[in-house]
């Protein structure tokens, strides 16, 4: 360990050294409000390194005896996370007043998660990123309690629990692979489990490294709510604080989609073992998005049914890792995994202006339920409109980033001969439009319960309109955000 | 190249939309502003029509942007040109979405909303047809839906939000198979281009040269199937129908002259540039393979609509379920795609091509005339109308003209439209034309029979009191029968230009 291993992992130690300075503020300050601006800006130092790190590393680095990167994929990962936390913190200012003198910790605890998920996107040694791992979904169990009502402390307590056993689950598919193949380095893990290949001995036909992968890709399953692990989800998101869920949705599901991105990336080279990958996660794509698309059409309450539409995303994002997979043989092929980054991104604006408007409308309102938002156009015209976009980009209609995001995974997995696949997402997106239009139609049509004016907070106001105008700008625009996920996986992709 | 000329036609409509959003808040002052956004998009479309040099062909007033998504998985770019095939069709689009901001003079609920839908549908629609890249026609393809949601199920009448919703869910399905159609076309090996077509001053090679002869990423069959569901649900064909008389009946009349004047037109406009276009001669699978399958829908289109039109009680279901009908024949003439003998005439198709015109103008009158009787008699049940001549003779004149045009009366547009079909059609397929036919004979029953229940017959007192049509509702009909008698006595006017982008489509 030396001073060029901390230089590495710079991003990750701010953001935590953030949190912990907030909980010494926390102890010193008797108005929270300070706490929050602290928070956002303080992030700026991560940024800022995080900048300096993209232009001065190169991507071969690694560093903490082996365990850590700072690639341009896994920065580009951090520029997502911290841009996520510190529009989620704003967003809920208002909100958290709900956590009467808990604030502090609030945001501590976040920051504490996001440093976990950070350093989950940079590792490259299973032990790392099982720790990291942890150290993300602890203070996301907490948070998700955070409301101290009955539902909450369900939620809470439900990803705890399934937290936990995912864990183990990966823990135990983490040990399979280490028996099987010696090591605990990701890249050599797949080089053992390729050399068993090379014996003659057909990787997957191997029980242990089957039985290894497959729980593997359960424990990561859950993190990304990808079915059949996606229980969970509906329960937590309707109890937990809505910033929460947005937090939820959006960095913990980017940060697993990342370390699964790496896995494959490490797998390339060996056709055999792409395939079978491919087979595995397009199954499982086909199956997550039906089963989202389909338990959300019967949903009344809004947050239950942007859970399920959480687990339909994965399922869309699970068919740009498919063609990523079933892809890998062909050289420089490069525009699946870009097009994962794109969608990747499109998905977290979309989410966040979502449940940016959500919260400032349910602020006043207090209602969760879809019925409560008639008439919503009427009493908050602005916040409507941005709303029904972010729906608009869900559903994946053009100009938004949502639409070329789908677009860009469509095209991956037409590209690598998975047109069922392909086929069978594009049924699911029409099959979305019937929940995310009602939702619309309940805002535009309904007569509203009541007359009054529903106005947000400056802050979360500006948070929604920023990351509405992202997905317009990317939906239209989307050259620069491309050439950036370019960059990012140009120099893992081989 | 960008001549700016083209953009400037399909953004100013949603330029004036984002206005109206932002600035006018005064319901009067919103109409107007609207209806002269549309009037002045239609005198822009109509210079540019005059402009287009019929003599040179081609893609005419290209705007290129090049670099708008540059990368290896979607190397799209933002095209707009005008051709032959388009020219006509953008005119119809202006004509009728300025017939529609005058015919929705009397809406007075959400205004503001109301002005800046119906705008963004135009830019919308004009983009489908001026898109001359894949994705970018996609793309405009997809926003046209959302407009139309919200104007059928705000300001529609009856099941009007399960009608929106139809209309959506069929529409999206449509489009899901296109979009995987597109994303075929442009992976396959050496396209790696969402061109529509070559476009030589520019360097552009378009997918029917690239894929000619080639094998594809996934048969070519396959492919034309998935773009022709998309097509076959726009227009609409037998029997992915069921959502046109729904949509029709409950939206208002503004919105049914833009659905069925001018949406419909983008499943003839795709079939046409895309499904005959594209697939002429591409190796194992052909357009021409598929032509009789073509005909048979077609036919089974034109007589299946024309007897439920016939038992309709509804006037705006009647007229709706006539657009079935009609529509028919569009397919009936590009099914002559095949030729016989080897040798192809373009006079189906360019009937064909007509046919969407006229169709678009005519029904637009028909609907603008059923939305003048509805506002008045607030029934459009026709067994309570009747002798309606007398009281109002402006609407009744109005009426005539368009049923009489529709059913094909030789000096009105219909006419030409459906004889070019018939005579390009007939030697290659005289039995089905033969039947087609009937369908004209079938029109000519049911427009009869409306007028006289609805128009003709004795004095009907219940609305002795009503006045008839003013002079801003005889604007709109005013431009309609003009153009409807300008092109059933000049036809050429629209098929000198018709012809020459459908010469350039045929390729064998």
């Amino acid at each position: 360990m030396n001073a060029h291993d901390l230089w590495l992992l710079s991003p990750e130690l701010s953001v935590a050294g953030l949190g912990v300075l907030v909980i010494i503020a926390d102890l010193l300050l008797n108005k929270k409000t300070p706490l929050i601006w602290l928070s956002v800006i303080g992030l700026a130092v991560p940024l800022a390194f995080t900048l300096m790190l993209w232009f001065d590393t190169p991507d071969s680095e690694i560093g903490v005896f082996g365990t850590v990167t700072a690639d341009r994929l896994a920065l580009f990962f951090h520029f997502l996370l911290i841009g996520t936390t510190a529009a989620v913190i704003v967003a809920a200012t208002t909100y958290s007043r709900k956590f009467v003198g808990f604030q502090g910790e609030f945001l501590a605890l976040m920051l504490l998660s996001v440093s976990g998920m950070m350093l989950l996107v940079a590792s490259r040694d299973v032990i790392t990123a099982y720790i990291a791992l942890e150290l993300s979904a602890l203070p996301a169990a907490a948070l998700a309690a955070f409301l101290r009502t009955d539902r909450s402390l369900e939620a809470g307590l439900k990803f705890l629990l399934l937290s936990a056993l995912s864990s183990a689950v990966l823990l135990y598919g983490l040990v399979y692979l280490y028996g099987a193949t010696g090591t605990t380095d990701i890249a050599g893990i797949l080089e053992g489990i390729n050399s068993v290949d090379a014996d003659g001995d057909r990787a997957f036909g191997s029980s242990a490294i089957m039985l290894g992968v497959v729980m593997v890709v359960a424990g990561f399953g859950f993190k990304m709510a990808m079915a059949p692990f996606q229980m969970w989800v509906p329960d937590v998101y309707e109890g937990a604080p809505t910033p929460v869920v947005a937090f939820l949705s959006i960095a913990s599901k980017s940060a697993a989609f990342a370390i699964v991105l790496r896995v494959l990336y490490t797998a390339l080279g060996t056709d055999e073992l792409a395939a079978d990958w491919s087979n595995l996660i397009a199954i499982l794509a086909a199956i997550t998005m039906t089963v989202g698309n389909l338990l959300a059409l019967s949903q009344r309450n809004i947050k239950r049914m942007l859970g399920y539409s959480t687990v339909a995303h994965a399922g869309y994002l699970l068919v740009g890792l498919a063609a990523v997979a079933a892809n890998s043989d062909s050289d420089g092929f490069i525009a699946g995994p870009q097009g994962v980054l794109f969608y990747l991104v499109a998905y977290a604006l979309t989410n966040l202006a979502v449940f940016f408007a959500i919260i400032a409308i349910t602020n006043r309102t207090g209602s969760d339920m879809i019925s409560g938002f008639a008439g919503m156009a009427r009493r908050a015209p602005l916040l409507s409109v941005l709303l029904a976009l972010g729906l608009l980009s869900l559903l994946g209609i053009p100009p938004t980033a949502g639409f070329l995001g789908k677009v860009f995974v469509f095209s991956a997995a037409v590209d690598s001969g998975l047109v069922w696949l392909a086929v069978i997402g594009v049924i699911n997106s029409v099959i979305s439009a019937f929940y995310y239009l009602r939702v619309v139609r309940t805002m535009f049509l309904d007569e509203p319960e009541a007359e009054e004016r529903v106005t947000a907070d400056i802050p979360v106001w500006a948070a929604t309109l920023v990351a509405s105008a992202g997905l317009l700008v990317f939906g239209i625009a989307p050259s620069s955000l491309l050439e950036f996920a370019r960059h990012a996986v140009s120099g893992v992709v081989t | 190249m960008f001549e700016g000329w083209l953009s400037i036609i399909v953004f100013l409509p949603a330029a004036a939309a984002l206005f109206i959003a932002l600035f006018l808040r005064n319901d009067s002052q919103i109409r107007w502003f609207a209806i002269g956004a549309t009037v002045l998009n239609l005198v822009l479309i109509v210079i540019t029509y005059a402009d287009f040099d019929r003599g040179a062909g081609g893609v005419q007033m290209v705007d290129r942007y090049q670099d708008w998504i540059p990368v290896d998985g979607l190397r799209a770019q933002y095209l707009l040109g005008m051709d032959g095939l388009s020219a006509p069709l953008v005119l119809l689009t202006g004509l009728l979405t300025a017939v529609a901001a005058f015919a929705s003079w009397r809406i007075t609920l959400r205004v503001r909303e109301y002005f800046i839908w119906l705008l963004v549908l135009e830019t919308s629609v004009l983009g489908v047809f001026l898109a001359l890249d894949f994705l970018l026609f996609f793309i405009f393809w997809e926003i046209e839906l959302i407009p139309m949601f919200m104007l059928i199920s705000v300001w529609g009448s009856g099941r009007n939000r399960y009608s929106a919703m139809k209309f959506v869910i069929f529409t999206l399905g449509g489009s899901a198979f296109m979009l995987i159609g597109i994303l075929s076309l442009f992976l396959s090996s050496g396209v790696d281009t969402f061109a529509m077509v070559s476009i030589p001053a520019e360097g552009i090679d378009g997918i029917p040269d690239l894929i000619a002869g080639k094998d594809l990423l996934i048969p070519a069959g396959v492919i034309w199937f998935l773009l022709f569901a998309a097509f076959a649900i726009k227009m609409p064909l037998w029997p992915v129908h069921s959502w046109l008389p729904d949509a029709h009946t409950d939206a208002p009349t503004a919105v049914s002259i833009m659905l069925a004047g001018v949406l419909l037109k983008m499943g003839g406009y795709g079939l046409i540039r895309i499904s005959v276009g594209m697939f002429q001669e591409t190796k194992g699978f052909q357009v021409q393979d598929v032509a009789w399958l073509l005909a048979t829908l077609a036919v089974v289109s034109i007589v299946y609509g024309a007897i439920v039109t016939l038992r309709q009680t509804d006037l705006k279901r009647l007229v709706a379920f006539s657009s079935v009908s009609h529509m028919g024949f569009v397919v009936l003439g590009v099914s002559s795609i095949v030729g016989v003998g080897g040798t192809v005439t373009q006079g189906g198709m360019n009937g064909a091509a007509l046919q969407m015109v006229t169709h678009g103008t005519i029904t637009g009158l028909l609907f603008l005339t059923v939305g003048l009787v509805y506002d008045r008699a607030h029934t459009r049940y026709i067994p309570d109308l009747g002798g309606l001549a007398l009281r109002w003779p402006l609407i009744t004149a109005s009426m005539v003209i368009a049923g009489l045009a529709s059913l094909g009366l030789p000096g009105l547009s219909g006419f030409v439209a459906e004889i070019s079909v018939f005579l390009g059609t007939y030697e290659v397929w005289p039995w089905l034309t033969a039947i087609g036919a009937f369908g004209v004979v079938l029109a000519a029953g049911y427009v009869l029979w409306m007028m006289q229940r609805t128009f003709f017959g004795p004095r009907n007192e219940r609305f002795q009191d009503i006045e008839d049509a003013n002079f801003v509702d005889m604007i709109p009909v005013a431009a309609l029968v003009i153009s409807i008698v300008a092109i059933g006595v000049f036809p050429k006017l629209v098929t000198e230009v018709f012809k020459v982008g459908i010469s350039e489509l045929v390729r064998i």
